[in-house]
């Protein structure tokens, strides 16, 4: 058992529905309800979910870029609300840095490569300016771009570069913890593999720890250690990743693992095995009463719509679903 | 697609067309070199040459014998004066020329002056939003609602006229527009991805305001500031023809076309001609403005 680097113990995020003159609050906007996971040191967790799951909340939450509604994050045991602001910025920011899902906004269209992956340094050390685009040159060797590409500006690379170059701005402080939004979503199905393989070795070399968001369960399971599913802004199942993909327990679960199936078109043949979810996700605004997933659920019983399942343990797995007493 | 022969579908534009679009760049250009080498070459005196230049005459200096003279090239004219003389027989055309330079300094001081605060202040709206936002806004609202005039008056009783009241009564107010464009920007680029990884990366907000918002929204402030010059030419020139801008006998466009109204039946000239100055001026700085928007306008520059 590693040692626990990030924990999130029950966080939550509601945004308020304003209406009217006086904005008055009609409702919430339940965004991420009640969630608990936990990052190991050197490993990857994946939480994966359809779009609106609330899978970029967590990702904003733990990077501070939106305040917890309730809840706890804990960073190497200790709760990061309760960090001053220097020790933040000393201790927590740092150590947390992101890629994020779309490389051609993530970067300043007026900045050159160098001050883009340098910036970090810039912002949190007084390094004298050689100095700092000699690292930033090694960082860019390191992720294939070579340190020729510095002084040019972002836009003259492509997808896959710029991702690169994400990265590299990303390791640019040597932090514990990655967050990657959807780190290649947005490239060519033929760069994705490229991508995740840095990832990988970075990940071996220097002992990082990710958690990925990402949608499609096909891309993490290459590079996840535990995977965490979301439906409506809960987990549904939580557990080890190989595990996971070879006896999923719950309903969705299985019907996201069918659909990443679907890819390859020999899998597909046989659709009897095929689940197929119709609808659209409820709206968090008013999400459905018990199990959030009984309405498109293929295996709904009657107790499923009356009581709230409670997350139970089987085997090394959580899960989520009145099918498991 | 495009065969060899169909250049024509590459450019969509016929020639006149262009030579047209050209012609708009390029007139406008000559105008405001030429207004501009008029303001700075006028006399040669301020920069430490001898006390002579384009202009012929002191433009103060006043020839009772030669008063009400017309223009050099109509019947009546004598050639030393050649857009004629005012009733105190000073020299049109010197006046005109000494003119420019405060028409077109007190346009660019306050240009200058506007677009500073407004960008801090837009910015800072923009960007920290919440109360300061509310704030600045409210701010911007009053100076955009308060009438200029008045304010001219204000500080024309408060600290007399002058050729600084004027740049102050234009600065006081001229900011909002600026602060009120430049905050709508900003609250654009606050959204944007790059921002969010320079505050994960624990960026200050002076660093986030100055490294990534302003560069991101220079193009439009250069739009808007060239738009300006012709507004604060014709700014001027109307505080001045009320009587509120630059003190007598100090020429300006503006004064030297309020002198000339009461003799507007008599001696046209007086008034026509700085008149026809401010005109070309702000022309063509509107062409100009229109011309750099179209060329900065970052949805064009993308294709």
């Amino acid at each position: 058992m590693s040692d626990v680097i990030l924990e999130a113990r029950n966080i939550v995020k509601h945004y308020p529905v304003t209406r009217g003159l006086l904005q008055r609050t009609v409702g919430w906007v339940r965004a991420v309800d009640g969630v608990s996971f936990t990052v190991e040191d050197g490993k990857t967790l994946s939480l994966v979910g359809e779009s609106g799951a609330g899978k970029t909340t967590i990702a904003k939450q733990i990077l501070l870029l939106e305040r917890l509604t309730s809840g706890n994050i804990f960073f190497q045991g200790k709760d990061i609300y309760k960090y001053s602001a220097s020790e933040l910025k000393k201790n927590y920011r740092p150590n947390i840095q992101t890629v994020q899902q779309n490389p051609w906004s993530s970067m300043n269209p007026r900045m050159r490569v160098r001050d883009v992956v340098g910036e970090p340094i810039f912002v949190n050390t007084k390094l004298p300016k050689n100095e700092v685009y000699q690292d930033v040159g090694k960082l860019l060797e390191q992720v294939g771009i070579g340190a020729e590409g510095m002084s040019r500006y972002p836009h003259e690379f492509s997808g896959g570069q710029r991702q690169r170059i994400a990265v590299a701005r990303a390791m640019a402080l040597h932090p514990e913890l990655l967050v990657l939004d959807e780190p290649v979503s947005a490239l060519d199905v033929s760069i994705r593999a490229q991508i995740m393989n840095l990832l990988k070795d970075l990940q071996t070399q220097y002992n990082l720890s990710y958690l990925v968001i990402a949608h499609n369960l096909a891309t993490v399971r290459y590079m996840s250690h535990s995977i965490a599913i979301m439906y409506l802004g809960q987990l549904v199942e939580y557990g080890e990743s190989e595990v996971l993909f070879k006896n999923p327990l719950h309903p969705y679960t299985r019907a996201l693992i069918s659909a990443s199936q679907l890819t390859l078109p020999e899998d597909a043949k046989d659709s009897s095995k095929q689940i197929i979810l119709s609808g659209e996700m409820p709206s968090p605004l008013n999400p459905p009463s018990g199990c959030r997933f009984h309405t498109r659920c293929t295996e709904v019983m009657d107790i499923c719509s009356k009581e709230i399942p409670e997350m139970k343990t089987i085997g090394t797995q959580q899960v989520k679903c009145h099918h498991y007493k | 697609m495009f065969g060899i022969g169909k250049k024509k579908a590459y450019t969509g534009l016929s020639r006149g067309t262009r030579i047209v679009r050209s012609l708009t760049l390029i007139i406008p250009s000559i105008v405001m070199v030429i207004m501009i080498i008029i303001a700075l070459f006028a006399n040669l005196g301020w920069i430490g040459l001898p006390d002579v230049g384009l202009a012929p005459h002191d433009p103060n200096s006043t020839n009772p014998r030669d008063k009400l003279l017309p223009p050099s090239f109509i019947e009546g004219g004598k050639s030393d004066y050649f857009l004629g003389t005012d009733r105190l027989g000073r020299d049109i055309f010197s006046r005109v020329l000494y003119g420019a330079r405060v028409s077109l300094s007190v346009s660019l001081i306050v240009i200058l002056i506007t677009a500073v605060i407004g960008t801090i202040l837009g910015i800072l709206s923009g960007y920290k939003g919440g109360r300061t936002d509310a704030f600045i806004m409210r701010v911007t609202d009053v100076a955009l609602s308060f009438p200029a005039l008045l304010l001219a008056m204000l500080l024309w009783v408060a600290i007399g006229p002058g050729y600084w009241t004027v740049v102050l009564a234009l600065s006081i107010l001229g900011w909002a527009g600026y602060a009120r464009m430049i905050r709508g920007e900003s609250l654009r680029i606050r959204e944007s991805d790059f921002v969010a990884q320079a505050q994960v990366v624990g960026a200050s907000t002076w660093r986030i305001m100055f490294r990534h918002i302003f560069p991101n929204i220079v193009n439009s402030l250069i739009v808007i500031m060239t738009l300006q010059v012709g507004m604060m030419i014709l700014a001027e020139a109307a505080l001045s023809f009320l009587g509120l801008g630059i003190t007598a006998p100090t020429p300006s466009w503006g004064s030297i076309v309020a002198d000339g109204r009461s003799q507007l039946d008599r001696a046209w000239w007086i008034s026509a001609f700085p008149g026809i100055c401010i005109g070309l001026v702000v022309m063509a700085g509107n062409f100009l403005g229109d011309w750099i928007r179209d060329k900065l306008d970052p949805r064009l520059r993308q294709l």
